[in-house]
């Protein structure tokens, strides 16, 4: 083929949102296998994390930055598909195929989150994130309240499943290298992040997206214009909730155990940050967040240590760091790191036109 | 019957601790239309301060001064120096910016005075009256509880009734321009605010504390507690957020005496839902349409 | 005697005042007129320091006040009564009125209230009354009084007839005119209604998209027809 038909089919392709989307995907996805068929396997129990923090944190960013919903019960979420995965994964023989896993995660998060969303859409402000904030604090007590079902504070183990045979012979062949649990955790999270990510780029660039981010912008408008606001409100609940519910889902098999003490309140307060970092309402930023949310705590706790600082306190460190992260972004760059670089960029690019905040719109 | 009583007594007591902590968020809602949630972890490291006084061998009453004292200093020092940059900026900034007070605190107090619980003191008997051979519920400290809660809302009513400042505070609160041309130094009046909001909500730590184990986290779930009862009452009006408060320690003290102390935390969130899809502007309101 | 010399005040790139320039005389009633945006409440919110001026000065009693901030006036003996009324809604009567004593040097007395009482005898039958359930003339009445109760020897008002039966607005004027010539108090007053405002002023002067295009005795102005039709609209 040559250089220019390559060039058309690409320019082609790049038109439409979703072959674009696409296009992202399988480079996404390549640069994964790349990146997990190189590193340590201690490194891809990490990026395993990341990927789970990663489609949290994006399901999160859309609700938050496309529809300005604040959710501070995104920890609370996740830990009912985490139960839920673990409910099918603990104590089987035969475990059911890890996509209906999955898939069951995701809709019983989804009914949760569909109520919760009902709820909360009809609230503003300060009150949503009350009433989600009193969901993170009062998640871990239902665990122990059904314990017999849900294993109370030990909470319920989970065996982790086996690769396929098939994925496993797909993975060697397509890279030569055997396929070990750790690995094979850390692809299903990443596959499962870039369905999700396709899934929410095209539903931010469709008319639900814009939808979405007409109710955020202005809300009686937004019913002028003929919007259902609530509905709209529950659709961007329901569809972050399915994220924190694969997330969940993942989250259970990598850390081999759904207990109440994985779900604190500051897991949600920490996927705000990263979502507030990653500079609301972007999916990469999403993912840097996440990045930082998973890499950041081993390098300041390193950082502590060798301060002199004993192995509890330094564990403190990365919470630490990501209260102030949200102090200072908000104080000083309410656009987000990402928002902030681009705007900078974007300034630079062309002098003479005003900065664009896309946070500014987002926080209105 | 007795277990009736019983549950009440500790209800009511609760109740008064929550209407305490709730009168401090809505002290601040009021005057700058933002909810506290950093609120707790003050209020927590606040408790903090007073303990290593106690433990320093000093008297539980210099523990209780201190803590009080810094809640006002911290009540300050963050609103003037954190606050005041996103004060009329959107709402959410506001929040997020609450929340990150709160993650901050929260490290800081782990990281100084570590992560695990420490017993707290208490200046009075943990044990219950004995009245013909029947133990009441009501202990030593409870009644200290009860008491102090009221005498701080007594202060509270006669400082914003029947003082200048206090008439400056309210004004400040319902209209800054207004109160600006009328020579009111308005951003002094906000930080104040902030001040005695702090110091409220120390005293609902040190009360929650009192005979107890206290960690890092112990008032997480007391902000949830206090944003309910604020909620119940209106979230603008401090008398509400009294009843509220005695309503919801009431309430949930039955649901943890009858159900499950697990699933309190869970009732207060259905209780909230419930009045905020019902009566959003609080059960004691006349307008109903309000935006929640 | 209040003095402003070229007072120039900007929104981003509009300039909603542009080198205004005028003397407001002791114990005199100056009438600020001007259609809709023409920047009458900007130049009252620039005097009273709740706008920064870009340049320019005000001068009360020899010391300038532009560029002090608002909390500041009531002390230095100058009131504002904003447009829209800005009664404070959740407090009662009385307690808007305490308000208004609390911002000047001394502290107010029982006379003081019983001054405004007996000017306005309505509010005394409503002293403990949430000052939200007051009419739109009561909480004129309510402003007026409040503003009075920090003894101001110099009384912004904007547009005092809004919305006011034309009763009301007689009275009030008479309250300032006799308020002017018996305390020497300076008034300032912003109108719409330029024919009923020129009556009773002292002066008048004109605004025109933030420039000053007349100033002269109020007579000679309601006299001047070629300047009612093309600003006063009389
Ligand atoms: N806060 C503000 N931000 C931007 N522009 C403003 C602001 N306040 C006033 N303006 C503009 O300044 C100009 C003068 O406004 P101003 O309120 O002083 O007019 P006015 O003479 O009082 O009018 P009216 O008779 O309608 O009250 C108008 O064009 C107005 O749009
Ligand atoms: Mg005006």
């Amino acid at each position: 083929m040559s250089r220019v038909a390559f060039g058309s089919l690409i320019g082609h392709l790049r038109r439409t949102p979703l072959r674009r989307n696409l296009i992202g995907g399988l480079i996404g996805l390549v640069v994964v296998i790349l990146v997990l068929e190189s590193v340590s396997p201690f490194r891809q129990g990490q990026f395993a994390t990341m990927a789970y923090l990663g489609i949290a944190v994006g399901g999160l960013t859309v609700l938050t930055g496309l529809n300005g919903q604040l959710s501070l019960g995104h920890g609370a979420l996740m830990a009912v598909g985490a139960y839920t995965a673990a409910l099918m994964l603990h104590d089987v023989d035969k475990p059911l195929p890890l996509p209906v896993v999955m898939l069951l995660s995701v809709l019983v998060t989804v009914v949760v989150g569909a109520v919760v969303g009902v709820a909360a859409a009809r609230l503003h402000g300060p009150y949503i994130a009350g009433a989600t904030l009193a969901l993170a604090v009062a998640m871990p007590g239902i665990a122990s309240f059904f314990g017999d079902n849900l294993g109370g504070e030990q909470g319920l183990s989970v065996s982790t499943p086996e690769a396929p045979g098939w994925f496993a012979d797909a993975v060697y062949f397509l890279t030569a290298h055997d396929v070990t649990g750790t690995k094979y955790l850390a692809y299903v999270g990443w596959i499962g992040l870039i369905i999700s990510f396709v899934l929410l780029a095209n539903l931010s660039a469709s008319r639900v997206g814009r939808t979405w981010r007409a109710v955020r912008d202005d809300e009686a408008a937004a019913e002028l214009a003929g919007i259902n606001v609530g509905r709209a409100r529950v659709k961007a609940f329901v569809v972050s909730a399915a994220c924190a519910g694969l997330a969940g889902g993942v989250m259970a098999m990598v850390v081999r155990i759904a207990a109440p003490s994985g779900f604190p309140l500051t897991l949600s307060l920490s996927l705000l940050t990263a979502v507030v970092l990653g500079g609301l309402g972007s999916l990469f930023g999403a993912l840097i967040g996440a990045a930082l949310l998973t890499f950041l705590p081993q390098a300041v706790t390193g950082l502590g240590q060798s301060l002199g600082l004993g192995d509890l306190q330094s564990a403190q460190l990365a919470p630490l760091v990501y209260g102030l992260t949200l102090v200072l972004v908000i104080l000083l760059a309410p656009a987000g790191l990402v928002g902030t670089i681009r705007n900078a960029w974007r300034r630079r690019q062309s002098p003479d036109t005003a900065p664009i905040h896309p946070q500014q719109e987002a926080m209105q | 019957m007795q277990q009736l009583l019983t549950t009440f007594l500790t209800g009511l007591t609760l109740g008064m601790v929550y209407a305490a902590f709730a009168l401090a968020l809505v002290l601040i809602w009021r005057s700058t239309r933002i909810v506290n949630f950093a609120q707790a972890p003050m209020a927590m490291i606040t408790t903090y301060v007073a303990l290593v006084i106690v433990d320093a061998g000093m008297s539980y009453w210099i523990g209780f001064a201190a803590a009080l004292l810094s809640g006002l200093v911290l009540g300050a020092v963050i609103e003037r120096v954190v606050i005041r940059p996103v004060e009329g900026k959107p709402e959410i900034n506001a929040i997020i910016l609450t929340l990150g007070l709160f993650v901050v605190i929260h490290a800081v107090a782990a990281i100084i005075f570590g992560s695990g619980f420490r017993s707290f003191p208490a200046p009075f008997g943990l044990r219950g009256f004995e009245a013909g051979g029947v133990t009441i519920a009501l202990t030593g400290f409870a009644v200290f509880t009860i008491c102090s809660v009221a005498v701080v809302m007594l202060l509270l009513v006669a400082l914003f009734q029947h003082t200048d400042i206090g008439l400056k505070m309210r004004a400040s609160a319902f209209n800054q321009e207004v109160s600006r041309m009328l020579g009111v130094k308005v951003t002094r009046m906000l930080t104040l605010g902030w001040a005695l909001a702090a110091v409220v909500g120390s005293l609902s730590g040190l009360l929650i504390a009192g005979g107890s184990l206290v960690s890092p986290s112990y008032m997480d779930s007391v902000v949830v507690y206090g944003f309910v009862a604020a909620v119940l009452g209106g979230l603008d009006s401090p008398g509400g957020a009294v009843v509220g408060g005695l309503l919801l320690g009431v309430s949930l003290s039955f649901v943890s005496g009858y159900v499950g102390s697990d699933l309190v935390a869970l009732a207060s969130l259905a209780i909230l839902i419930v009045v905020l899809l019902v009566r959003p502007a609080g059960l004691f309101s006349h307008a109903t349409a309000r935006r929640v | 005697m209040l003095d402003i010399r070229d007072l120039t005040t900007s929104f981003g790139p509009v300039k909603a005042l542009d080198g205004v320039t005028f003397t407001a005389p002791k114990g005199k009633i100056t009438a600020v007129l001007g259609a809709n945006g023409a920047g009458k409440t900007t130049l009252l919110r620039t005097v009273s320091g709740l706008i920064r001026p870009d340049r320019g000065s005000v001068h009360l009693d020899g010391q300038d006040l532009a560029r002090m901030p608002a909390e500041k006036m009531p002390g230095l003996g100058l009131a504002h009564v904003p447009e829209g009324r800005g009664v404070i809604t959740e407090l009662t009567v009385e307690e808007n009125l305490r308000l208004g004593g609390l911002g000047r040097a001394d502290r107010s007395r029982p006379a003081d209230f019983d001054r405004v009482y007996s000017i306005f005898p309505l509010l005394n039958d409503r002293r403990n009354a949430i000052a939200h359930v007051l009419s739109g003339g009561e909480r004129q009445m309510l402003v007026i009084g409040r503003a009075l109760m920090a003894e101001p020897k110099v009384l912004l008002l904007d547009e005092p007839s809004l919305g006011l039966a034309p009763r009301a607005v007689a009275q009030i004027f008479e309250l300032v005119r006799g308020l002017a010539e018996s305390e020497g108090l300076t008034v300032v007053l912003v109108e719409q209604n330029a024919r009923s405002a020129l009556s009773i002023a002292d002066i008048g002067v004109v605004l025109n998209l933030g420039r000053l295009v007349a100033q002269d005795e109020a007579t000679a102005l309601a006299a001047d027809e070629k300047l009612r039709h093309a600003y006063l609209g009389f």
